[in-house]
């Protein structure tokens, strides 16, 4: 394989490149358990760090979970029946449409925090209320549900079949709950997984949006980077890669399997 | 109910979503940039005050050597991954992509374990090595959570070339090199343009790696969120936030009319 000089050098960049990101990743996890990390593994290896950070971070991760499942419920709910929509009205409004949901993709999540805050930061009860920060995960993570959905849907011969079933008398409701489903269900799938990966991991919308009383994951990680010790950052983050890293994987396989569809 | 009306139903949860949560909430945000002191003439004082004209340049700066390093290492890589088939091969391709989904936060934290007071290079190397609070700290970030998005976009548009093209130029006798040079990367330009273009925008608007990171450095989303914090300026962190969207969005608007694809901006 290794049979000339450019052969290797790409080698070396594509290992110094896995090392660049690999490293701290493996840093993080070791430093986690161990109990001195200036002074290294010698000082001896511990569970008293990741502990420390269940008592001090349950809730957080716990309301982080809640509010994937809540921001999986309702991009479901919006994603799946527009998907359908969007396929079945190839026209330019639905060009318009899709372009302009997938808006929160180009626009830095700052920037739609901001939006959000100025339009409903005043309004009482929802400015503390978890739907809140639920709002902007939906937000953040919708276009990736509804792509997903209409990539597979764009590529099957959708009005074929439903001409069909309509032929046999089912229902518009009943085409889509027995034939666009279960067609679409690798696209469902892999948006799925990828909005509860994306929800899960947001920091940028979530840093402005959340209040005292209402942390998720990943701001309690920012909090304990500027404030706790590395050894308890460390253990935090190492509990964080535990959770996505599976999630991650399993998007990257549903993703890969829908994409095969759609080729 | 008709078939045209079901479908009319299907998209109207969508519409009114992004009516209450995304439209309204941005035409509400230009609003709020007209209103200050100054009012609109508050995006003339970004390109006026030396404060947000050093930032503006200095996160283009930035965002450029980011952009030009991820697509130097991530083609360099993508088509050594693309083309050679070996043991361990899945491995480094799940190392150099897992990263994707990391948050900002993460990303920057990865880079204080590098460069910290605690840092790997710290205590590995004699003296005082600490760089992860400076502008070389701030680039690695960004290069960090650059170099997986660049990778894809690279190793699709690498899987789709004519391998015969390849072959022809060996067989009359070009180098390696040459074959690089001469087929495979113009073969990639549109997809290079692309991914520089989501990795421009993405670094741009990172605000995670930032917020962790770059806490005596002005980056464009930090003097946003210090304007609307610190200094309850809200008119020009709405100025900058639009000014910036618009840039991002735009360039994403470009990657994808070369390449068809786009990647989620995060950092």
């Amino acid at each position: 394989m290794l049979k000339s000089p450019t052969k290797i050098a790409q080698l070396v960049v594509t290992l110094l490149a896995c090392a660049f990101l690999l490293v701290p990743a493996l840093q993080s996890m070791l430093a986690g358990i161990t109990v001195n990390y200036f002074q290294g593994v010698s000082s001896g290896l511990t569970t008293k760090w990741i502990v420390q950070v269940w008592e001090l971070y349950a809730g957080s991760i716990g309301l982080s979970i809640w509010l994937a499942f809540a921001c999986l419920f309702c991009t479901l709910l919006i994603g799946v029946p527009a998907a359908y929509g969007l396929a079945r009205n190839p026209g330019w409004i639905s060009r318009v449409l899709e372009e302009f949901i997938s808006l929160p993709l180009a626009i830095p999540g700052l920037a739609l925090a901001l939006a959000l805050l100025q339009l409903y930061g005043s309004v009482q009860g929802f400015r503390t209320h978890w739907s809140f920060i639920l709002t902007g995960h939906v937000l953040y993570t919708l276009p990736f549900m509804v792509r997903s959905v209409l990539a597979v849907l764009a590529a099957m011969d959708l009005k074929t079949l439903e001409e069909g079933a309509a032929s046999l008398g089912a229902s518009p409701w009943q085409r889509f709950r027995d034939i666009v489903i279960p067609n679409a269900m690798p696209g469902i799938l892999a948006g799925s997984l990828t909005v509860v990966t994306l929800s899960i991991g947001e920091f940028n919308l979530t840093w402005m949006l959340h209040t005292p009383y209402l942390k998720t994951l990943p701001v309690g990680l920012a909090d304990s980077y500027a404030s706790m010790r590395l050894e308890v950052a460390s253990a935090y983050t190492l509990v964080f890669f535990i959770m996505i890293i599976p999630l991650l994987m399993a998007m990257q396989w549903a993703s890969n399997r829908a994409q095969r569809i759609v080729a | 109910m008709s078939n045209r009306s079901f479908l009319l139903f299907c998209l109207l949860p969508l519409a009114i979503f992004s009516m209450a949560f995304l439209a309204l909430p941005l035409v509400r945000l230009l609003q709020a940039s007209g209103e200050g002191e100054a009012g609109w003439r508050v995006y003339l004082q970004i390109l006026q005050k030396p404060r947000y004209l050093n930032t503006l340049w200095q996160t283009v700066v930035v965002s450029a050597a980011v952009t030009v390093a991820a697509l130097a290492v991530s083609t360099t890589a993508g088509l050594f991954l693309s083309r050679n088939r070996f043991w361990g091969r899945s491995i480094l391709l799940s190392i150099l992509t897992l990263p994707l989904a990391f948050p900002g936060v993460v990303v920057g934290f990865m880079i204080i374990l590098l460069g910290g007071r605690q840092g790997l290079f710290n205590m590995l190397l004699p003296g005082h090595v600490v760089f992860a609070y400076s502008i070389l700290g701030l680039f690695l970030g960004y290069l960090y959570f650059s170099i997986p998005r660049v990778l894809l976009t690279v190793m699709a548009a690498s899987e789709k070339l004519d391998p015969a093209l390849e072959e022809a130029a060996r067989t009359l006798g070009a180098s390696p090199t040459r074959v690089v040079i001469d087929v495979i990367l113009p073969g990639l330009a549109p997809s290079l343009v692309a991914a520089g273009a989501i990795a421009f925008a993405t670094a741009m608007g990172a605000f995670g790696t930032a917020f962790t990171l770059a806490t005596d450095i002005d980056v464009l989303p930090m003097v946003i969120y210090t304007e609307f914090t610190l200094s309850a300026n809200i008119a020009m962190a709405a100025a900058l936030s639009l000014v910036l969207g618009m840039v991002t969005w735009i360039l994403l608007l470009i990657a994808r009319s070369f390449s068809g694809t786009t990647a989620a901006a995060g950092g």
